[in-house]
């Protein structure tokens, strides 16, 4: 065979393999929106994301998810309270101030640390963390929000940490050079220049570390409690649209509107995903810097 | 004319891991001057410049033995305050490295971290850095702009008006018109001479052309030892060693 005409084989080959995973993508999305669409015959829009009673069995059923998307934003919210902090910091940490023998030796941790399943994480706090939040803060039950935002965190932080801890690494030394330099102190380098130049990177980190937390289903579904209420405290617990979808789809009938109305949380909690995603890349984008300087 | 000595090393010796890279420089740089530091590549005058102003702490399982005094000032006292000794000994790197941040703030980041808080102090000196730099007039209208959309020369004048917002006393080059074109190269040797008025230079060149251009003292380094010094027109017309004149008539290097 020609060799233009294995190019343009090879051309078309990966061409049809892109097509294939971008239109499986797309079919999902669209069986998605077929299947959550119908919600809206029983319940308006309005009803349905702002309403507070979710109660999918009984007679009449009340579909508002309210109550979930709050559970699900909270959940997210904490757990990057925790996550973002620790995860950067030990990334600057592992970038910056370690010695080499010792980020040689916790960098491999941390990445593994990422592959640790969510059931493990799931089954770790609901049987050391509930009990110990439950005794140290003497309150009914240990699963929760509270809980919940913790573990998620700590799911999160490896994917942070360590995507972070890359994008500071690659700051180019001739920078940190110029700042040490000038008379700047190690903290006032790290402050003003490196972390700056490494924004961008550091912010697709956290974008990853909280999609990561955002549509966690398995950790939510054990320790987050399961109660269908907007929180009225940090020990209350919550029931984030993940772990409802999950808990509900064995046993809603097959085309009945509480089917219908977890394929429509789905739907929300994708919006909530790509808004969020939207967001965090016009961040990455605003804040880029171009590293070394070049000719 | 004579000139007091600003900053000298005596009996220098450095070290990487275990092997040495320089051995027992003695040398002194008179107020004002232009030294220039010429040699092969490897032979140590990069190292040598970066251990005037401590850089080389920066790079692990390094140490250096033997004493650089800046005037009174033992630099490696154990004692003393590197922030300090940096202030008062700039330096300017072989690539241009602006700090991805606007004209203005790579020109303030120096006395930001030094502590200058005086806004109107910080746009003067700015200014008067600039002008110092000879690229005032080319960046005026432009200051808040990003420093990575300059030219590579402007980049480069623009880390020496850097280097020169902190009022430091000595200045350290390191081949600072290497990567440039030779307009650019011009630019930055016209600077170099008319800064020596106000400043002690040290600057380690490839290029011996530019070292008999700008310099008033040239020392010769081969393989970790200072081989001759003298007043460049002498070094470069008369030198004392065979070595040195294989060196600059172009016989090895």
């Amino acid at each position: 065979m020609k060799q233009q005409t294995i190019e343009t084989l090879v051309r078309w080959a990966f061409m049809a393999v892109a097509l294939f995973s971008i239109t499986a993508l797309c079919l999902i999305m669209l069986f998605l929106v077929f299947e959550g669409v119908p919600i809206l015959k029983h319940v308006s829009l309005k009803e349905f994301v702002f309403g507070l009673y979710w109660y999918p069995t009984s007679d009449p059923a009340d579909f508002g998810i309210f109550p979930l998307v709050v559970g699900s934003f909270l959940v997210t919210l904490l757990s990057g309270v925790v996550s973002i902090p620790l995860g950067v910091m030990t990334a600057l940490y592992l970038a910056e101030i370690a010695s080499g023998r010792t980020a040689e030796i916790v960098k491999p941790m941390v990445e593994l640390m990422a592959s640790m399943p969510s059931v493990v994480i799931g089954f770790f706090g609901m049987v050391v963390v509930a009990p110990f939040i439950q005794k140290t803060f003497d309150i009914p039950v240990g699963l929760n929000l509270f809980n919940a935002s913790l573990m998620l965190a700590f799911m999160s932080i490896p994917t942070i940490c360590s995507i972070s801890e890359d994008a500071i690494f690659s700051v180019p030394q001739a920078l940190k050079e110029a700042s040490f330099a000038l008379g700047a102190t190690h903290l006032e380098t790290i402050v003003r220049v490196i972390v700056p130049a490494s924004i961008s990177g550091i912010c697709t980190a956290v974008i990853l570390g909280m999609s990561r937390a955002i549509g966690e289903t398995m950790v939510v579904l054990m320790v987050a409690g399961g109660a269908a209420m907007i929180p009225g405290s940090l020990f209350d617990p919550v029931r984030p649209m993940p772990a409802s979808i999950a808990a509900e789809m064995a046993e809603a009938p097959f085309g009945s509107e509480h089917y219908h109305a977890l394929f429509a949380t789905g739907l929300v909690l994708f919006a909530f995903t790509f808004v969020f995603n939207l967001v965090a890349d016009y961040i990455s984008h605003r804040f880029r810097q171009t590293g070394e300087a070049s000719l | 004319m004579e000139s007091s000595t600003k900053m000298h090393t005596k009996g220098l010796d450095f070290y990487y891991n275990d092997a040495q890279a320089l051995y027992d420089i003695s040398l002194e740089f008179p107020q004002n001057r232009v030294t220039a530091l010429i040699g092969p590549s490897g032979c140590g005058k990069s190292t040598f410049l970066r251990c005037l102003n401590r850089m080389n702490d920066l790079i692990p399982k390094t140490r250096a033995k033997g004493e650089i005094m800046l005037e009174n000032m033992d630099v490696f006292d154990p004692a003393l305050d590197v922030v300090s000794l940096r202030r008062r000994v700039g330096m300017v790197f072989q690539k241009p490295n602006p700090f991805p941040k606007t004209i203005f703030e790579n020109i303030a980041y120096g006395m930001r971290v030094n502590g200058v808080r005086d806004k109107a102090l910080i746009a003067e000196r700015v200014e008067t850095s600039l002008r110092q730099a000879a690229i005032w007039e080319e960046v005026k209208d432009r200051l808040n702009e990003s420093a990575l959309g300059l030219s590579g020369g402007q980049q480069q004048r623009l880390c020496i008006a850097r280097a020169l917002a902190v009022e430091p006393e000595v200045l350290l080059m390191d081949e600072p018109a290497s990567a440039l074109d030779p307009i650019a190269t011009q630019k930055i040797e016209e600077l170099i001479i008319s800064l020596s008025k106000a400043l002690t230079i040290i600057i380690v060149t490839h290029n011996m052309q530019q070292a008999a251009r700008v310099s008033d003292i040239t020392a010769f380094f081969y393989m970790g030892k200072l081989i001759e010094v003298n007043n460049t027109d002498t070094l470069f017309t008369k030198p004392e060693l065979k070595q040195t004149e294989d060196y600059i008539t172009g016989r090895f290097g």
